[in-house]
Order: structure tokens, then sequence, then C-alpha cells
């Protein structure tokens, strides 16, 4: 039912269902078309739902800029109306949400468009073209489902978007469910999609215990009713400490923060664009979204802030370390944005709101970016090893679909060690990615500078030893990014896939240059002397808003570690090109204990395995064994409700049924019978006798009748 | 004594006696006769009362036609004398016994003077007589009286199909 | 005039005789002969009754009593014939099959 008496905002704002309506019609469109048209109509449609959106984001974007930015709140549906509980499905538009709008529809749009390219061929490699459209389905429906998180006034329409990217996650990362992370048919992609989706269970669990303990002590859901809660001091300081810090295990969940991180490197068994999409620029910065936008919440107790920088800060650490011994470019990567992430959640941790949105935002660009760029690699590298219908090599391999390296092994295309020397086979590519590196590194002028530099600065303000952490961190983040280029782009060529590698279709490279110039020049838009971004966001923020100021001795300090670590990667990698796919790492050598925990992630996945699986495995084993099957099935089941029940059964059937109701039943029959057998002496057969009886009764009736 | 208690002691008398004698008879063909007997003095009773018109249906449907069809029946079955037959013993005491106790209860309520009943009076000139009768039939009891016939029809079918020797529900035995 | 009490116990004498006859006599032929006689005292109370009220319908029931007890004798006597042809006797005694 439409809201009929709620104020209509009017104009432009009324639109902004359509961000999420858009990308549900283009996956309608695929799911019921999709089948029978091509994949160029699949692909232009689902590009065009995401492109409408992003176009609905920018009119929203002006609206509010022409609304001086106050927020508005367009009211949909009437949801749930139960005693005092009211939630409506309404729309919230304020700087923050449309920030992040533009983000999630604009960067989507350019990863549809390079998706329609990478699928085209990622769908013959795994030999299942008939996925095509189901991708796009799924990719639309994300978009959807991260528009209802990021424009949802309350915490239940954020926890439905919460919910639905989940599901995407998990659908996009098992997209080739029947395969295992190299390719090969296994079951190994079902598993990180299932780890990934449990991950984030274990997260929700703490986003809905928040969102219940919200409810309990504020009586609403909607955000402003909330906040005006928390910042009248209504709210006892145990209850704060509740919703934050089960709102944190939400956040680490699905912003992969320790301790639930680690679904997060396996989620890159999903296809490339979706690693970009999905895990790197929008739906894991929506823990990031959610402690910007609960503001209040977190800012009400500094040490509450001190927990969430905290962690923070320590991911961002440990995930870089372990970034720097990762060989498969994506796993690289995916450590690189955990690592990021924690930059963010450490900036919103410490108040930095707005250089936590920041450096979400240039970090959505240049990591989508890096992302899509691999892809790139990725693919140049499959087709040069196994090209599909278009190039001579391909009759080697017109058996084996997925071929062999020259030393036996299965190829990964997406082992840097079968890569290097691509900067001649891939130009664009290159160029692209190295802008990406350069924004994540934090070299100046590139947007990663900027963002990571307001971040550091916060972090001195706010606490030395964090400041330390990230500023490892981010040395770590510039030494692991020149590894990996020095690695895949630079040397000589490892092996025959790179060897023959090719420069990706136009459909991929243009989402590419868009990226990379939005990663050099993101950063203007919130230069230290104008803050346009800060400012922008004040109007949601308010008070919770501080404009950092420029630190010369941190920028110049960070961007000298930077410039470190690139030199010192190139010591050990460039200088001396690695030469065969084999050949031990050149940090195995100098650092030997350490490089291999980072190549082994600390062994941290270990550790739950040993920690929390086993024992729970073992704990439902024993549930299943001992509790399910012996106590319940063979003791309660067969023993006390099967044998006493047949014990009860035979006691009623021979003593009570036999016994007592055949008895009285067939007493009634012998009973019967007698007074039948004695009754038919009356019958004598003889009508006269009859007709007697006959006249016996008339005899008495008419008596009865004279003399009564 | 009036003449017409004369008449009327002198009717019940033989009326009474042809119903004994009929009870009594060994011999069928007797009780026959003595049943027809009673018929008549019942059809003088009717004439007495002032219904012709009965009185002349009693005389030829009942004492002709169906105490012939009795006398026809006895000789066709040479049915006149039954042997003796064990029966219920106590049938026939009790009965007798039955019978009084019926008719000492009418005879009580007659003296006792519980029931009031009216006196026969002289009837209208042309009372029950065949065109007043056949006036009430033919107007008043018009369906009825062409229920019977179907009636008639009904049973002289039934009689046909009972007697019948070479029924076919009987050519199995 | 003879009252109509007359009547009655005259009725009622011979109806009793008709009830005696048809529970003490055997003979199929004599129990019918002597239902006739039940069927003429319940007659001549109709016929008594209708000069005491001056009403004609009693003696228009008599004339349909009379049809019936026509139907019915034709009837009757069919039956014992039939009897007689399966048993060879008209002893109303002799017909007990159903004695049980």
């Amino acid at each position: 039912m439409l809201l009929s008496e709620t104020t209509n905002p009017g104009g432009v704002f009324s639109l902004v269902p359509w961000i999420v309506f858009f990308p549900v019609i283009g996956l309608l469109i695929n799911l019921l078309f999709g089948k029978r048209l091509g994949e160029k109509f699949i692909g232009t449609v689902a590009s065009l739902a995401s492109g409408a959106a992003f176009a609905v984001s920018a009119a929203l974007f002006f609206a509010l800029q022409a609304n001086h930015g106050h927020p508005v709140v367009v009211p949909f549906l009437e949801w749930i109306h139960i005693g005092d509980l009211a939630i409506d499905w309404a729309f919230r538009v304020d700087t923050l949400s449309v920030t992040m709008m533009l983000v999630v529809s604009g960067i989507g749009t350019l990863i549809h468009i390079y998706a329609a390219g990478y699928m085209h061929y990622d769908v013959q490699y795994k030999e299942d073209p008939a996925s095509y459209v189901r991708f796009f389905i799924y990719l639309n429906l994300f978009i959807a489902m991260m528009m209802i998180l990021i424009s949802g006034d309350n915490y239940l329409m954020l926890f439905v978007g919460w919910e639905g990217v989940g599901l995407c996650s998990f659908l996009l990362i098992g997209f080739w469910f029947n395969r295992s992370p190299d390719g090969t048919p296994g079951t190994g992609n079902s598993y990180a999609a299932k780890k990934a989706f449990i991950a984030n269970r274990v997260g929700d669990f703490g986003f809905l215990m928040a969102i219940f303990t919200t409810f309990w002590v504020t009586h609403s859901l909607q955000f402003d009713e909330v906040f005006h809660h928390f910042e009248e001091g209504l709210v006892p300081e145990w209850a704060i400490w509740a919703i934050a810090l089960f709102m944190l295990l939400g956040v680490t969940g699905k912003s992969a923060q320790i301790p639930l991180y680690v679904w997060l490197p396996d989620a890159m068994a999903g296809p490339t664009p979706v690693s970009a999409l999905i895990h790197a620029a929008t739906m894991v910065t929506a823990g990031v979204y959610l402690i910007t936008r609960s503001a209040p919440v977190f800012s009400a107790i500094p040490e509450v802030q001190g927990v969430v920088a905290t962690i923070g800060a320590v991911t961002a650490l440990f995930a870089a370390t372990i970034a720097v011994g990762q060989f498969d470019i994506k796993k690289v990567l995916a450590y690189s944005t955990v690592s990021q992430l924690g930059f963010m959640v450490a900036a919103v941790g410490m108040g930095a709101y707005a250089a936590g949105m920041f450096h979400l935002v240039t970090h959505a660009f240049f990591k989508a970016l890096l992302f899509l760029g691999s892809g790139s690699v990725i693919l140049a590298v499959e087709r040069g090893h196994h090209p599909i219908g278009e190039d001579a090599h391909g009759h080697d391999h017109h058996d084996d679909h997925h071929g062999h390296d020259d030393h036996g092994h299965a190829f990964d295309p997406q082992d840097m060690r079968n890569m290097g020397g691509l900067r001649h086979k891939i130009p664009w590519t290159f160029w692209t990615y190295m802008m990406g590196t350069l924004a994540l590194a934090g070299i100046p002028i590139w947007a990663g500078f900027f963002s990571k530099d307001e971040i550091l600065t916060d972090a001195l303000h706010f606490s030395l030893p964090i400041y330390i952490i990230l500023t490892l961190a981010a040395f770590l983040t510039a030494f692991y990014m020149g590894r990996q280029v020095w690695l895949v782009f630079f040397g000589e060529p490892r092996s025959h896939g790179a060897e023959a590698a090719k420069e990706s279709p136009r459909a991929m490279l243009i989402p590419l240059v868009v990226l990379a110039a939005l990663s050099v020049l993101g950063g203007f838009m919130n230069f230290p002397t104008t803050h346009q971004f800060g400012h922008w966001l004040e109007y949601t923020l308010g008070h919770f808003y501080h404009a950092t100021q420029f630190n010369a001795n941190v920028a110049l300090g960070s961007t000298a570690f930077a410039l470190a670590a690139i030199y010192l990667s190139w010591l050990v990698y460039g200088q001396k090109p690695r030469q065969t796919v084999k050949e031990a790492d050149p940090l195995e050598k100098a650092l030997p204990g350490i490089f291999e925990g980072m190549q082994a992630k600390w062994w941290l996945d270990d550790i739950y395995e040993e920690a929390i699986i086993k024992p729970y495995q073992r704990l439902a084993a024993f549930l299943a064994d001992v509790v399910d099957w012996r106590f319940w099935h063979d003791w309660f089941h067969e023993r006390v409700l099967r044998d006493g029940f047949f014990g009860l059964t035979r006691f009623l059937a021979n003593p009570v049924d036999l016994g007592v109701i055949d008895g009285i039943a067939n007493g009634l029959a012998r009973a019967a019978q007698g007074s039948a057998a004695a009754l038919s002496i009356l019958q004598t057969g003889f009508v006269r006798n009859y007709a007697l009886w006959v006249f016996v009764g008339v005899v008495l009736i008419l008596g009865t009748l004279i003399f009564r | 004594m009036t003449p017409d208690l004369i008449v009327f002691l002198a009717l019940g008398l033989v009326a009474v006696g042809a119903a004994v004698g009929m009870l009594l008879s060994r011999n069928a063909v007797y009780s026959a006769l003595f049943l027809i007997l009673n018929f008549a003095t019942m059809a003088v009773f009717y004439l007495v009362l002032g219904a012709p018109f009965i009185a002349m249906v009693q005389v030829t449907v009942y004492a002709g036609a169906i105490m012939v069809l009795f006398l026809f029946v006895i000789m066709l079955l040479g049915a006149e004398h039954l042997e003796r037959h064990t029966s219920v013993d106590w049938q026939k005491p009790v009965a007798v016994l039955l019978g009084l106790g019926l008719l000492g209860m009418v005879g009580y309520l007659l003296v006792s003077g519980q029931v009031t009943l009216g006196t026969i009076t002289t009837p209208e000139q042309g009372y029950g007589s065949p065109l007043e009768i056949g006036r009430a039939l033919f107007t008043e009891y018009l369906l009825p009286f062409e229920i019977t016939s179907v009636l008639l029809l009904a049973a002289m079918v039934g009689a046909i199909v009972i007697t019948r020797r070479d029924a076919p529900n009987r050519k199995k035995r | 005039m003879v009252p109509v009490e007359y009547y009655v116990g005259l009725s009622a004498i011979l109806f009793t005789l008709g009830v005696v006859g048809v529970l003490t006599r055997r003979n199929a032929i004599i129990i019918f002969m002597s239902i006739e006689l039940m069927l003429n005292s319940a007659n001549l109370l109709f016929v008594a009754f209708a000069r005491t009220f001056e009403a004609l319908n009693g003696q228009i029931f008599v004339f349909f009593v009379m049809t019936v007890a026509a139907a019915e004798v034709a009837v009757g006597l069919a039956l014992i014939v039939a009897v007689f042809r399966s048993k060879s006797s008209i002893n109303i005694d002799d017909v007990n099959s159903l004695r049980g």
C-alpha cells in the first residue's frame, strides 16, 4: 500500500525507488528472455539497467545539491506495523547514501560492461555458455540489493540489503559451483561460497543482535529516531557497548576484518568481475558504510572507537603481510582488499568518517581497476595458453581443455609465477594496472595518496600505535604491489601462456581506462585545502565530521615509505627477475620463516580449521552419532518410544483388548444369543399362535383404555 | 317389548346362533352354509336400519358371490374334513378366555354408561335409497370409487397369478 | 325403538365369535370365513351408527368394505389354493416352516 499521507518530497527525489527498480527490471528481462537472446543483448540489458540506476543516482546527486544537502526521506511502502514497531519501506537520500549510490551504480555499470566482454571468454573456458545470462541476472540482483542496503531509512531495510548482497555474494562466488578455483572439476568453488556464507552468517548474527538491542532500547529502527536517542544520551552505556560491538561483529563479517576475514580471499573463486564489484569495491565496504551511518552509536563511547580502530589497523597490517607471500594474482589483491578495508574501518573507528568514506570511494576506483586489470591479465594468459577458435595454437590442447604447462602441472593462469614480461603483450592492461598500483601504493597525486594520507593524519592524532601500524601496512602495501607488478609485467615470459598472451577486447579495456582516470584524479575531490568531499558528507554527518588538516610530515613520510617500498621490491624482484616457474621466491631465502608464514596466511586458516572447524565437526559428529543416533534414535526412539509403545500395544492388545473389550463384545453377543434362543420358543411357526398374541395385545390395550 | 325389539332379538339370536354353528361345525360346508344364514340375517338388519341398498349388496355379493366362491373352493380342494393335529395345546382355552374378556369389557362399557350413544330415530323419506347412495358415490366419493375398480382389477390379476400352475418361478422346483 | 347399544352388543358378540374362530379353528377356509364374520360385525355397526347420526357416509363406507372384502376373498382363496398345492393340506398349522 502506498503511503498517501506523507509529504511528497517531489520532483527528482521521487525517482529514488528506481535505483532498485531498474536493476530488477534488467534481471527480469534477462531472466525471462535471456535464454533466447544473444550474449550482446544480455550484456547490454544488464549494463543499461545498471547505467539507468547510475543516471538516477546522478540525478539525485544534483537534486541534493540543489537542496543544499538536506536529507530527504522518500516513503514508499508501509512495511511492518506491529505494536509500537513501525517500520516503513522508505528511501533515505542524503549525501552519504548518494555517495554510495554513485559508487555502486557507477562502478557497477563499468564492471557490467567489462563483464560482458570477460564472461564471453569465461563461459567458453568453463564450457557452459548458458551460464552467461545467469551471471548478469545475479549481477543485477546484486546492484538492486546493494541499493536497498545503502538507501534504506532504517536498520531493517539495511539488513534486508545486507542479507541480499550476502546471498548474491554466495551465488557469485559459487558461480562455477561444479569447479575448483583452479578451473578443474570439483567442489572447491562451492566450498568457498559456503565459507563466505557461513562467515557472513556469524557476522549477520552480530548485526541482528545489534538491531534487536537497538529496538529494545530505542523502540525504533528508523535512523533519525535511533540516533536521536543516542545523541540525547538516553541509551545506557551497556546498550551502547552491546550495540556497537555486535554491529562491529557484523562489520567484521561483511567487511572482512579480523577475525572473520578468512572468507574474502577464498571468495576469489568467483569470476573476476565479481571480485572487482562485490569483493573489492562495493559489498565489502558495506561495513564501513554501516559504521559511518551509525556514527552516533560508535562515537558515543571513545573506548568503542578504540576497539574498532584497533581491529581495523591490525587487520590492515596483518592482511598486508599475507599479501606479500601470495603467488595468485587475485589472492594478492584479495588480501590487499582486506588490508585496505582495515584502513577504512580504522578510519571510521577513529571517528574520521569522512576520511574513511573518502578512502572507500578511491579504493573502489583503484581496487576495481586492479581486479579488472588482473582479470584482463588472467584472460590474456589463458587465451595465450589455450586460444578459443581464433588461434593456431589451439590444436595442441584440443583433447585436454585446460591443458598442462611444461612441468606437467595443471596450468594456473592466475599464478604470477606463470606470468612475466606482459607489459609488451598487453600494453593497455599494463598501463591501466600501473595507475591502480600507484594509487594503491599511495604515490602523490594518485587517488590513494590523498585518502590514505588523510587516514594516517587522523591516526596520528588519535593514537600513535595505530598510526605506526597503519604506516607499516601502507609500506607493505606498496611493497606487495611492487612485487606483483615486477612479477607480472616485467622480466621475461615464464610460460607458454604468458608468451602468447593477447590483449583483451575493447569492452574490457574501456572500463579499465575510465577507472584508471578516476584512480588518478579521484583524489582531487577531497583535496586537502578544499575538503569538498568532506563538506559534502558533513551535511549528513553533522558534528561528527571534522576536516583533517593536511600534515606535511605525514604526507612526506608516507610518500617516502611508499617509494622506499617500491624500490625495495625492485631490489628483490625487479633487479634480477625470476627466470623459471619453479624457482623459489627471493624473500624465501632472505626471510625463511617469515615468508613461509606469509605464504601460509600465518596458518590462520589452519588454526581456524583446527580450533573451530574440527572441534565443530567433532561436536557435530558427536551430536549426530552419540546424541542423535545413539541417544535419540537408538535409545530414546527405539528403546523408550518404540519398545515402550510395543509394550503398551501388547498390553492393550492382549489383556485389555482380548480380555476386556472382546469380553464385553462377546458377552453382549452371547447374551443376545441366549435371549434369542429363549425367545425363539415364542416363534412356534403357527400363524394362529401369532394371531393369539396379537389378540392378547388388543385386549390388553383395550383394557387399559377402559379401566385406567 | 316393542315389536322392534322382538324383531331385533329374534334376528340377533339367529345371527349369533348361525355364527356359533359356523364355529362348531366339523364340516366346512356346513360352516359355509351357517355363515350364509348369518349374512342373510345381516341383510335383514340392514333393511331394518334403513339401508336397502347395502342390504341388497349384502345378499348378492356376500351371501351370493363370495360364499359361493368359498363353497366352490372347499369342494375343489376336498377339504371338508381335517384330521386332528398336534398344535399348541393352550391355544383354544386362552382364545376363549380372551374372547370372553373382550366381551366383558364391551359389556361393561355399555352397562356402566361411560359412553353415551344416540338412539335410532325414524329416518326421513328416501334415506339410504340407491339413488342417494349413487349420488354420493359419483360426486363426493368419485375418486375412492374409481380406486376400488383398480383394487378389484389388482385382486383379480393377483388371484390369477397366484393360482397359476405353470408359473415361471415354480418351474424350477 | 331399539337402542343403538343393542346393536353394539350384537356386533361385539359376532366379532368375538369371529376372533375365537380365527384363533381356534385350524381349517384355513373356516378361519377365512371367521374373518368375514368379523368384517360383517363391523359393517353392522357402521350401518347402525349411520342410522343413528343420519349420515350416509357410514353406508358408503360399508360399500367400500364390501368391495375390499370381495378383493380380499379372491386373493385369499387363491392363496389357500396355492398353499394346498404345495402342502396338500389347508391345515393352517402345517404351514409352520418359520418355526424358530
